[in-house]
């Protein structure tokens, strides 16, 4: 379902990314760790479409389709999700009118109709209760004040509802307490599903111990230097970075 | 009767401006050019009375020893007073039309593809609870819920008829918030006006609907000069809105209105604009000269003016809504939204004057500028010695859409007492590219996300405004932005 082939990136004329690879099937859940500045994020943009992460070499299948010659919210029509390390504050637009764009804006492009007000509201209800979300917070502008948990529980939010086949996750559980951790942890194993593959960029076991990845990758230098099972972020956890980074140099 | 002909959309294709269409109909035209015959036809059309006429030839000499004023930051080429039209009516609206059925039906189809229902019926079966005035080039042609409003004792109709029926009102306030010889612009317009709206809100009652006037520039080379005149009595309360739009033409048209408002003891009017006139094409040709005076007197204590604009037409606009605070604890509003895109250019603010013990003044000024297009927000608040303990607080926000555009902020302050306070704050930004690529990545399509944050930008302002309408103006904030990123 995705297929990344020796991918290589640049921002700003930096390259990042030095001929990546990686293939996850559907369902798949896999997870990518490594290093501070070690190209995460920008493989998470990159795959998302981001202006000015150019991709020099290399190619990225999703679903059989060509990404690169897709505008990022037609990536987003296609089923491509990503939750943001740093999520985006929208002063002035309701967390509900936004979730309620974004999910028409999907659908319209999947030539659904519009969910009326109430289903919406329904819906959005139901992912809420799960992700101890109050209606206060849809209330609120997106992400203006929130906290840092409060956010990371919002992108939860915004994948629930907009029911993605292919989610990135940047370090959705960096910053949150260990019951938020919870809350994220089993939010994001509840949306686990046959017809949704995850890609789970994270520093800590923790997050792995809710969402039991199929397969563990080691980025280093804009490179996966090492595949393994869940095994692998244990090992990780305990032995550090530092002989993969040497793999890698 | 008119030989009314199909409506020609000339320009469904032209994208964004879908007001721009123009209706083939039959007009009585006053000869080309500006003197005092061309002003005593307009008068002698209208059967004015003699004060009236001899107001305007009064106004109309003033005017030719002034100068056009040239401090705003906006330019244009200089204005042929002389090359243009100013009376054009519909043939079939002359003789004022005596209820709606008699409204021509190619007026009444305009208005319908405007959005702006004048079947009565509809409106009720709608959710709108609206009362309009039609006001097409120089003359209304047609008010709705007159009957209705009059079981209220409140006067809604147009100011020709106004002149007609209610002398007494008009001679009482016509110039006693913008006098004849306040501006250039304001005087042409004492000289020239053809019709706008007249509302009267007697003591103690609360105007059971929305008002509101629909102003369309129809005929050619013709300059429109409306004039809207609002009485609150004595603990009374209205809200009126007026829309615009005018059709897609090469020639600039001059729009010099005059809105003089006036609130009496404990009164409240809320008054609301979406000025939405032809705003030229993305190469700066042609678009409405929007020069426009409008005060609202708060006359007596406790009474309150809100003014909330929606500007996003016209090719330059020139208008500073204003309040002059006589009352004590009058209050004050002013709520803005100013989008420029392509070559517009928006010189706009307001003029709060504390006159009064205690008045209290808001100003939430909210710029969006795209395009190679330039904004200024020009505002003064000004403390008379009276006005002990006055407040005033004002919150200028510009929103800058590419790197061509500009947008300025020019607040004057004056104060004459030292138990008044004034705060000012002020911020420029820019959409963020995090911003775009967050709503991207939900979906949203480039425009739709730029319509999106700026709606958000304007919240403050958009909630201002009668729900009836708020979502329109939402729709409008995303229309005048088209084609400004990517
Ligand atoms: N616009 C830019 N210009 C130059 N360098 C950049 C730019 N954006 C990112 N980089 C660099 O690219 C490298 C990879 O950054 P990236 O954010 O992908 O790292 P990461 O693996 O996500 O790190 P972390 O674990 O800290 O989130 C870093 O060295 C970063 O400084
Ligand atoms: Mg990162």
């Amino acid at each position: 379902m995705l297929e990344i082939k020796n991918l290589h990136a640049s921002v700003d004329g930096k390259t990042i990314l030095k001929g990546l690879d990686l293939a996850m099937g559907p369902g798949e859940v896999h997870a990518i760790m490594g290093p501070n500045g070690s190209g995460k994020s920008t493989l998470s943009y990159v795959i998302a479409g981001r202006d000015g992460y150019e991709v020099t070499e290399g190619s990225i299948l999703f679903n059989g389709r060509d990404l690169m010659e897709m505008e990022p919210d037609e990536r987003a029509g296609e089923g491509l999700f990503l939750a943001f390390q740093y999520p985006v504050e929208i002063p002035g637009v309701s967390t509900m009118n936004f979730l309620k764009t974004s999910l028409n804006a999907i659908r319209a492009y999947r030539g659904e109709d519009e969910l009326d007000a109430m289903d919406f509201l329904k819906f959005v209800r139901e992912q809420t209760a799960t992700l101890n979300i109050t209606d206060e917070l849809l209330k609120r502008a997106v992400n203006v004040g929130f906290s840092g948990g409060e956010k990371k529980r919002n992108e939860v939010l915004q994948m629930a509802v907009l029911r993605p086949s292919l989610a990135v996750l940047d370090e959705t559980d960096s910053g949150l307490d260990v019951d938020a951790l919870k809350i994220v942890g089993e939010g994001v194993t509840s949306l686990r599903s046959p017809e949704r593959s995850m890609l789970v960029i994270t520093h800590y076991q923790r997050l792995l111990d809710y969402v039991v990845p199929d397969r563990v990758h080691v980025l280093a230098d804009g490179k996966i230097v090492a595949s393994g099972d869940a095994g692998l972020a244990r090992e990780l956890e305990e032995k550090g970075y530092a002989e993969f980074s040497k793999a890698a140099a | 009767m008119a030989v009314t002909q199909e409506t020609v959309q000339t320009v469904q294709e032209v994208e964004k401006y879908k007001y721009g269409f123009v209706t083939d109909i039959d007009t009585d035209t006053a000869p080309k050019g500006l003197n005092e015959d061309i002003i005593r036809f307009i008068s002698a059309k209208k059967e004015e009375p003699q004060w009236l006429l001899d107001w305007r030839l009064k106004a109309y000499e003033h005017w030719l020893t002034m100068e056009e004023p040239d401090w705003a930051k906006v330019g244009y080429p200089p204005i042929d007073y002389q090359d243009a039209y100013y009376y054009s009516a519909p043939k079939s609206a002359e003789e004022g039309p005596e209820s709606l059925d008699d409204v021509d039906p190619e007026l009444l189809a305009t208005y319908e593809k405007l959005g702006i229902p004048l079947h009565e019926q509809e409106v009720l079966a709608g959710v709108k609870n609206v009362a309009v005035d039609a006001v097409f080039d120089s003359v209304s042609v047609a008010t709705t819920f007159k009957e209705t409003l009059a079981a209220h004792g409140v006067i809604f109709c147009s100011i020709s008829e106004a002149v007609k029926d209610h002398p007494e009102l008009v001679r009482e306030y016509l110039g006693s918030v913008v006098p004849y010889s306040d501006n250039f612009f304001a005087t042409l317009n004492c000289a020239v006006f053809t019709d706008g709206s007249f509302v009267y809100i007697p003591k103690g009652v609360r105007c059971p609907m929305e008002l509101s006037t629909y102003f369309r520039i129809n005929a050619a080379n013709t300059g429109q000069f409306e004039r809207t005149l609002i009485i609150a009595d004595e603990g009374s309360y209205v809200s009126y809105l007026e829309g615009c739009t005018a059709p897609m033409r090469d020639e600039n048209q001059l729009h010099a209105a005059v809105v003089e408002l006036v609130a009496h003891k404990d009164a409240e009017i809320k008054y609301s604009t979406v000025q939405n006139w032809y705003p030229g094409d993305e190469n700066g040709v042609g678009g409405i000269y929007n020069f426009v005076t409008k005060r609202g007197a708060c006359r007596g204590d406790d009474s309150k003016i809100s003014w909330t604009q929606v500007e996003t037409g016209s090719a330059i606009t020139w208008k500073y809504p204003s309040c002059i605070l006589q009352g004590d604890r009058s209050v004050g509003e002013f709520y803005s939204i100013a989008i420029t895109n392509n070559f517009q250019q928006a010189d706009t603010g307001t003029k709060m004057i504390h006159l009064g013990k205690d008045t209290r003044s808001r100003i939430i000024s909210k710029g969006i500028s795209a395009g190679k297009s330039q904004a200024t927000y020009r505002g003064l608040v000004k403390m008379m010695p009276n006005a002990s303990d006055a407040r005033n607080y004002s919150q200028c926000d510009s929103l800058l859409i590419g790197s061509e555009c500009g947008a300025h902020t020019v607040p004057y302050i004056e104060s004459r007492n030292r138990s008044a306070q004034v705060e000012h704050e002020a911020t420029t930004s820019k959409i963020s590219d995090d911003q775009l690529f967050y709503c991207r990545q939900r979906g949203i399509g480039e425009e739709e996300a730029v319509a999106l944050i700026v709606n958000g930008f304007c919240r403050e302002v958009l909630q201002e405004l009668p729900m009836e309408f708020a979502v329109e103006a939402q729709k409008l904030v995303g229309i005048s932005l088209e084609g400004s990123v990517g």
